[in-house]
């Protein structure tokens, strides 16, 4: 099963982070069986897989959520261990969760600049207000996030500009290297999700910063991500470059993997009677 | 939360504009029923009835902005002239005595805020607890008798004694705290941490700091309006009902668009909700309502007022509006139906 993963050569230099042979077990559940996976500077990498494959399980170990059984973490070459949220942040990880990243009493240009105010006055920390606005309209024109007014609460944007803004946020108040999202255009709309998906390819393009995606639609996947992986039962059982692989080559790789892991654990199920294999 | 509650005509939030509305009929009202009201000797009645009850509403407007509660305030505004006075008794000159007596609110407040946040109790808990500790020491120390402020002369009449002194320590008061609240990186900090706590947590913001500090505050305005009443008034008394004071300035808080589930409020709502109810007050008295049944008529009020505060809320919040009120003023208010939407989705990501 992991010879689909290995058949793509490991250029260490590019790696901003690297997993190996990362397991972990919460009682006699086993969530993750030795996940192999890299991820390259500037790149977007989506990963798919059924619910309760292990893909949440992998996040929250990038967070710091959950600390694995066994494995080990590279980040730029240098082994790392991940202890908390506050650690993994440290290292230039982020998760961005689409509706708790925002304080929506507060306008767009308050929550872009939360606990980073613009302030003067010595001591009485006044707010100054102007400067963030003008800094909060560079920072979403130059990520070309559409908000009718950097005034406005964010109660009053749409989902799709609350999760630019939380993804702007992000990467304004820190140093990050790697952002994760998880399922960003979910319960999207299709022009919400253009402007995500535009939001974060823009993102890539014009720094330094790596994403992992989340989500369970191919055809929004194919649209984001530069290459993806595939995790089935806790493993990595795919991964490929989107640009040497159309989407029903994709389907099909996957009908395929989901068909051995079938005659792997039930010999006897019809649908390996003549099958491909 | 709320879509459209935010909408601002200038500085004025919607909710304040509807409820100055309110207490302008009201001084109507009472103008027309009686040519006592609207005369120089009544504004200085007036005064004096909107005072207190606004410093109530002002100090507790960053704690319900936080989603808490501080019941021990009325006691704390009973406590400290006493506590001067004690002082004093003890030999300290009045001054250094009333700086002290302030000094100990503020620990009372701190004390306050650090069994809620480090223990993790609720405010509501916290306060009661203190509310009656905070009696028993009153009734014993007094012996149960009530006392005359100490000091006199010039301080006694900058601090409450003059007609006008407390009126004048009010809006004083409102303005700082309403340049903490609207224009200082703590006021941003109070509304991020009682808006979304985990938010708040993770930009890093010490929410924990923010509520210790609130409580602090508190308790100072608590102790400093209890030193100026005593001077107004010209007596102390321990069995005032300090509960009783507090409540009316959280329903004056309320009543000027504070949010008791946190997240919103503004100093200038509560200080025309003190208005509205100190008009009230002082409206019964001059057009002479029996006052057995003033009492009544306030609670009625206070009632009807939260309604239609609780309707504009509607109007704003969900979008729909359940009343004719809420119905009557949802037409300018626009984008609804999205602010509806991004409510069912965030208590999906909570549950998640």
């Amino acid at each position: 099963m992991t010879s689909e993963a290995e058949t793509h050569g490991r250029d260490d230099a590019e790696d901003v982070l690297r997993i190996e042979d990362i397991s972990m077990s919460f009682g006699a559940v086993t969530a993750l069986r030795g996940v192999d996976l890299h991820l390259r500077r500037g790149e977007i990498l989506g990963l798919v897989g059924d619910n309760g494959a292990g893909k949440s399980t992998l996040v929250k170990i990038l967070t710091g959520f959950h600390r694995p059984d066994s494995g080990r973490v590279y980040l730029d070459g240098e082994e790392v261990r991940l202890r908390s949220v506050q650690d993994a942040r440290a290292h230039g990880i982020e998760t961005v969760f689409q509706d708790l990243a925002l304080v929506d009493e507060l306008s767009v240009f308050h929550n872009l600049f939360l606990n980073r105010e613009h302030t003067g006055g010595g001591w009485f920390r006044f707010l100054r207000n102007s400067s963030m606005r003008t800094a909060a309209r560079r920072l979403l024109d130059e990520m070309a996030v559409d908000v009718p007014s950097v005034d406005v609460p964010v109660a009053k944007l749409s989902g799709g500009q609350r999760q630019a803004i939380a993804v702007a946020r992000a990467i304004q108040q820190r140093d990050i290297k790697i952002l994760l999202l998880d399922e960003p255009l979910a319960a999207m709309g299709a022009k919400e999700t253009a402007l995500i998906i535009q939001v974060i390819k823009g993102l890539c393009r014009n720094t330094d910063i790596s994403v992992i995606v989340i989500d369970h639609n191919y055809a929004h996947l194919f649209d984001l991500c530069d290459r993806i992986n595939v995790i089935q039962q806790g493993r990595v059982t795919l991964d490929r470059d989107l640009s040497e692989i159309s989407m029903e080559e994709l389907i099909e790789l996957m009908v395929q993997s989901r068909r051995r892991e079938l005659s792997e654990y039930l010999p006897d199920t019809p649908t390996t009677r003549g099958g491909p294999r | 939360m709320t879509a459209s509650a935010f909408r601002r005509f200038g500085e004025l939030h919607l909710q304040e504009l509807v409820i100055s509305v309110v207490a302008l009929a009201l001084i109507l009202f009472f103008t027309v029923q009686s040519p006592n009201f609207f005369t120089g000797d009544n504004a200085a009645a007036l005064a004096s009835f909107i005072a207190p009850i606004a410093f109530f509403a002002l100090a507790e407007v960053p704690i319900l902005i936080l989603g808490e509660i501080d019941l021990s305030v009325g006691e704390v505004y009973v406590l400290s002239p006493f506590l001067v006075e004690h002082l004093n008794n003890a030999g300290i000159p009045v001054p250094f005595a009333i700086v002290l007596a302030m000094v100990i609110c503020a620990v009372v407040g701190w004390v306050n805020g650090l069994i809620t946040v480090k223990l993790h109790m609720p405010s509501f808990i916290t306060t009661l607890g203190m509310t009656f500790a905070l009696e028993g020491i009153i009734l014993i120390s007094s012996n149960g008798a009530p006392a005359n402020p100490v000091g006199s002369g010039t301080l006694a009449l900058v601090l409450g004694g003059a007609t006008w002194a407390e009126a004048y320590w009010a809006i004083a008061t409102m303005a700082i705290l309403f340049v903490m609240l609207r224009r200082t990186s703590f006021g941003l900090h109070i509304v991020a941490a009682g808006g979304n706590a985990q938010s708040a947590r993770e930009s890093g913001i010490k929410v924990d700091f923010v509520k210790i500090w609130c409580f602090v505050l508190c308790a100072f305005v608590g102790g400093l309006i209890g030193i100026l009443d005593g001077y107004h008034i010209g007596s102390i008394d321990p069995s005032t009902p300090g509960l009783t004071f507090m409540f009316y300035g959280v329903a004056a808080a309320v009543i000027g668009g504070t949010a008791l589930t946190g997240g919103r409020g503004t100093m200038i709502g509560a200080a025309i909700g003190a208005v509205v109810l100190g008009i009230l007050e002082d409206g019964f008295h001059v057009i002479g309502v029996n006052s057995f049944a003033y009492d009544l008529i306030l609670g009625i009020a206070i009632l009807i007022a939260m309604f239609l505060n609780v309707q504009i809320e509607r109007a704003t919040v969900r979008g729909a509006g359940h009343g004719s009120f809420a119905r009557m003023l949802s037409f300018p208010l626009s984008r609804r139906t999205e602010g509806r939407r991004t409510e069912g989705r965030r208590k999906e990501s909570v549950r998640r």
